[in-house]
């Protein structure tokens, strides 16, 4: 007991925490959008996997970080764009177009991935996003460490929580994306595009997901490999659910998960003698369930979530 | 030059030909009534100047311009407002953001929330529209909600007004609320263009009354010029009479209520039951009329009716037997026949055979199923024709599809499986909603020869002149509570809209009538 205590009271996992959070904060951030317009977006697990092999690749081509990072998020809009183009325009269903585009975007990744380095073994390297410490606020003790000695896409996540809350609730044109996941009719009749405020939230949503992919290959680590987004796009899906749609508390949600996932890896090594270390890699999962269970039965999704909308229509 | 004006407007949707050269006018403080019955084109057309659909052919001048088709902010910007049938409000947002949705440019960094309030307490003062911009929208009544979709209208400055049914969900008194509304705006030199099919109403408050009748407009009156029994002849195109109810003396009791509770399944909403001590006695050749505003109660009360559901407190007896578990089956075997709310979802399984839902209640029994397992199609089929023959259903044949029935056939399909083993109650919930006037004239008269047979029927409407041509006694339904029974002829349908509206309910059901339970001499009158 003491040692967990020592644990969370340590700046490394705390450090630790805000790096683990960091893409989910992205993806649940991105898929919040989505689902706010009233668009299920699960092609997030490809377009994560998409935005780790393109960011990464850029730079490995000798690309910048920075323009990896946005060439990251255009590839992540462009899959937006396709999975709006069939579940906006067209009406399919959500589920399934989300899955064929996760399936589609994560084997495409490794496709390219092999085509563009056929004779690579070990998986190559590029120089990734080292740690800025802020000045004066990184020499705060334990916060100073844990906080402000990230990389700057972790700076920027965290930034991005209030300015995704910002626009959607403060904004002409986050109220016209809420209204449009809560009843696109309403927006219409305000002599407003629904399908193209859909198309709009759906777009700049992957491109999150995708910047949330890429800050596995080009910040956590420096390499591409194989299954490497490792579920953390369900994960995200799931946080949106736990926060009931706000940003905000997709950002307690993601802190949940990432500080038990944190913990798990530290309990691990002062407890792995006794317990086989697969039932700590298990407890952020299931912990999440169990959160999961009691918040979702309070959550109030958006009304039109799930539902196409078509111009012209009778009803 | 005319305010607006509509110039041979042709809208087809298929092979059905929704507005067919249609042309009108109106100018200021004008009041058109579009009357018609469903289907006739009315809201098609008004969508179309709205800009949520394209005509075909035709166009439409707003002071003499040309409105581009299709597009709702260009309608918007031209003056026009609509006040959708089903409300076009996002119910987890506020007041506010209902109204300011699109009244700014989209890509502005932040809204003026504060000046928008303001000129929204001010429109709402001026036009006498009472309503708090921070309540969200589900917190709101029908009539509220109404309230904040004119506004909404009125925010955006239009000087036409389209009212898609606006009564349809209010009661008469909020109705006439919303009457008084819609004459100050005309004073004001609004004009209005008002959907209905409901007589009085368009007599009370408009000024020229356009009929249609199958997408085509076939009469033009100046409302001084006109009455009752003419309109409704333009408006169906031949004299239906509603049939009316003969005196009849009931007998003993079918269904019997005693003081039945029934909460939500959920864990949360166990607070305000759905239904709340309800008593109730329906008997023999007796018609009982439920009214109430929707969302009252009727929907659990017809849930426990039809074996969906049983009580969490209190007992439901049927035919003497109390009722102790939920099975649709067996309740239906018990002589219940159910004419549920929404046929189309709760009636009949639309792709499938209209043999297959015809014999949908009865699976196990001979003749339909042979020991109770293999069905005998040929059976079936013979039931299915003789039935078909005997409810007049149009269709193709026992096997076409349901779903390509008309409203009123479906409902006779229905008809026919729910009353043709002439059960001893019927549970009737809605059972003319968007049928025309032919179809409701049918209905009608089954449920009445029903009742001399000696079945026991309640039903549910919200519809009070339905109520009050057709049920013995009526009872109001609010927030779960039901009223004692009252005489058809001896209550007014303004005394009912008030209890609709929860007025006088406290003391009518405190009143804790003593002849509940007791036959009621002679309940029924004639017209």
């Amino acid at each position: 007991m003491m040692d967990i205590l020592d644990i969370l009271i340590s700046a490394g996992f705390w450090a630790a925490t805000f790096r683990i959070v960091s893409p989910l904060i992205f993806g649940t951030l991105g898929e919040l959008i989505c689902e706010r317009a009233g668009v299920l977006n699960l092609g997030i697990e490809g377009i994560m996997t998409m935005g780790a092999m393109s960011g990464w690749m850029w730079v490995y081509m000798g690309g910048d970080l920075w323009t990896g990072v946005m060439f990251a998020a255009f590839i992540g809009a462009m899959f937006g764009l396709l999975h709006s183009g069939f579940t906006v325009y067209l009406g399919l269903s959500q589920h399934v177009t989300g899955i064929g585009i996760t399936l589609f975007a994560s084997s495409l990744s490794y496709y390219i991935y092999r085509m563009l380095l056929p004779d690579a073994t070990t998986p190559p390297k590029i120089d990734p996003f080292h740690p800025y410490p802020v000045p004066f606020l990184s020499d705060i003790p334990i916060i100073g460490e844990a906080l402000f000695t990230q990389t700057p896409l972790t700076y920027l996540a965290l930034i991005l929580v209030p300015m995704v809350w910002y626009v959607l609730y403060k904004t002409p044109v986050g109220l016209a994306v809420r209204m449009a996941g809560e009843n696109p009719m309403a927006v219409e009749a305000q002599g407003i595009n629904v399908l193209s405020i859909r198309t709009g939230a759906v777009m700049v949503g992957s491109a999150f997901m995708a910047v949330g992919g890429a800050f596995i290959t080009m910040s956590a680590f420096d390499a591409f490999f194989f299954g490497m987004i490792n579920g953390r796009g369900w994960i995200c899906v799931a946080l949106v659910i736990f926060a009931s749609w706000r940003p905000g508390k997709a950002l307690i949600g993601a802190l949940l998960f990432a500080g038990l996932d944190a913990l798990q890896v530290r309990v691990q090594q002062t407890a792995g003698a006794v317990i086989p270390y697969q039932f700590f890699l298990m407890m952020p999962y299931v912990l999440s369930i169990v959160a999961m269970v009691i918040m979702a039965r309070k959550a109030s999704y958006p009304k039109a979530l799930l539902t196409p909308f078509r111009r012209g229509e009778r009803t | 030059m005319a305010l607006l004006a509509f110039h041979n407007i042709t809208k087809s949707f298929g092979p059905l030909v929704a507005n067919d050269d249609i042309s009108l006018s109106l100018e200021k403080g004008d009041v058109i009534a579009l009357l018609g019955e469903n289907g006739a084109g009315k809201t098609t057309l008004m969508n179309i100047l709205y800009g949520h659909y394209t005509a075909d052919t035709g166009h439409i001048e707003v002071d003499g311009k040309q409105l581009p088709s299709g597009q709702t902010d260009a309608a918007i910007k031209a003056g026009i407002g609509m006040v959708h049938q089903h409300f076009t409000l996002a119910e987890n947002l506020t007041v506010l953001e209902n109204i300011m949705l699109g009244t700014e440019s989209l890509w502005s960094l932040s809204q003026k929330q504060s000046a928008a309030k303001a000129k929204l307490a001010k429109m709402s003062e001026d036009y006498g529209l009472k309503i708090n911009p921070d309540a969200r929208v589900a917190d709101l009544s029908v009539g509220e909600r109404q309230r904040v979709e004119i506004l909404k209208a009125l925010y955006r400055d239009a000087r036409v007004l389209i009212l898609d049914e606006p009564t349809a969900v209010l009661t008469p008194q909020e109705a006439d609320s919303l009457f008084k509304t819609l004459k100050s705006l005309t004073g004001q030199g609004f004009a209005i263009i008002f959907i209905s099919h409901k007589l009085h109403e368009i007599l009370q408050i408009s000024t020229r009354v356009e009929v249609l009748r199958r997408g085509k407009i076939v009469g033009s009156v100046a409302t001084k010029d006109a009455d009752r029994a003419m309109l409704a002849e333009m408006m169906v195109g031949r004299k239906v009479e509603r049939p009316s109810l003969e005196a009849m003396e009931c007998g003993k009791p079918v269904v019997r209520l005693n003081n039945v509770t029934l909460r939500d399944a959920g864990r949360k909403a166990s607070k305000v039951p759905k239904l709340d001590q309800v008593n109730l006695t329906i008997h023999q050749h007796e018609i009982i009329g439920i009214a109430g505003v929707a969302g009252n109660g009727q929907s659990a009360l017809a849930d426990l009716l039809s074996g969906l559901t049983i009580p969490n407190q209190g007992t439901f007896e049927l035919l003497d037997v109390p009722v102790t578990q939920a099975s649709p089956s067996n309740i239906v075997h018990r002589g219940v026949g159910r004419i549920p709310e929404d046929r189309h979802s709760s009636g009949v399984v639309g792709e499938m055979a209209l043999w297959e839902n015809l014999i949908s209640e009865d699976l196990r029994n001979a003749p339909v199923s042979k020991a109770g397992i293999i069905i005998d199609r040929k059976a079936c089929v013979e039931r299915t024709n003789a039935l078909i023959e005997k409810f007049d259903i149009r269709c193709e044949g026992p096997d076409a599809e349901t779903k390509l029935l008309s409203g009123g056939n479906m409902q006779k399909l229905i008809l026919a499986r729910a009353l043709a083993p002439e059960p001893a109650f019927i549970l009737a919930n809605q059972p003319v909603r968007g049928l025309d006037e032919g179809a409701i004239a049918y209905v009608h008269e089954q449920l009445l020869a029903a009742r001399k047979r000696g079945a026991g029927i309640l039903l549910i409407s919200e519809d009070l002149d339905e109520l009050f041509s057709l049920c013995d006694r009526i009872c109001v339904m609010y927030h779960g509570k039901l009223t004692q029974p009252f005489d058809a002829k001896s209550v007014s349908t303004s005394q009912v809209g008030l209890m609709m509206a929860g007025q006088t309910m406290g003391q009518t059901f405190d009143q804790a009538p003593d002849n509940l339970n007791a036959p009621v001499k002679e309940p029924s009158h004639a017209d």
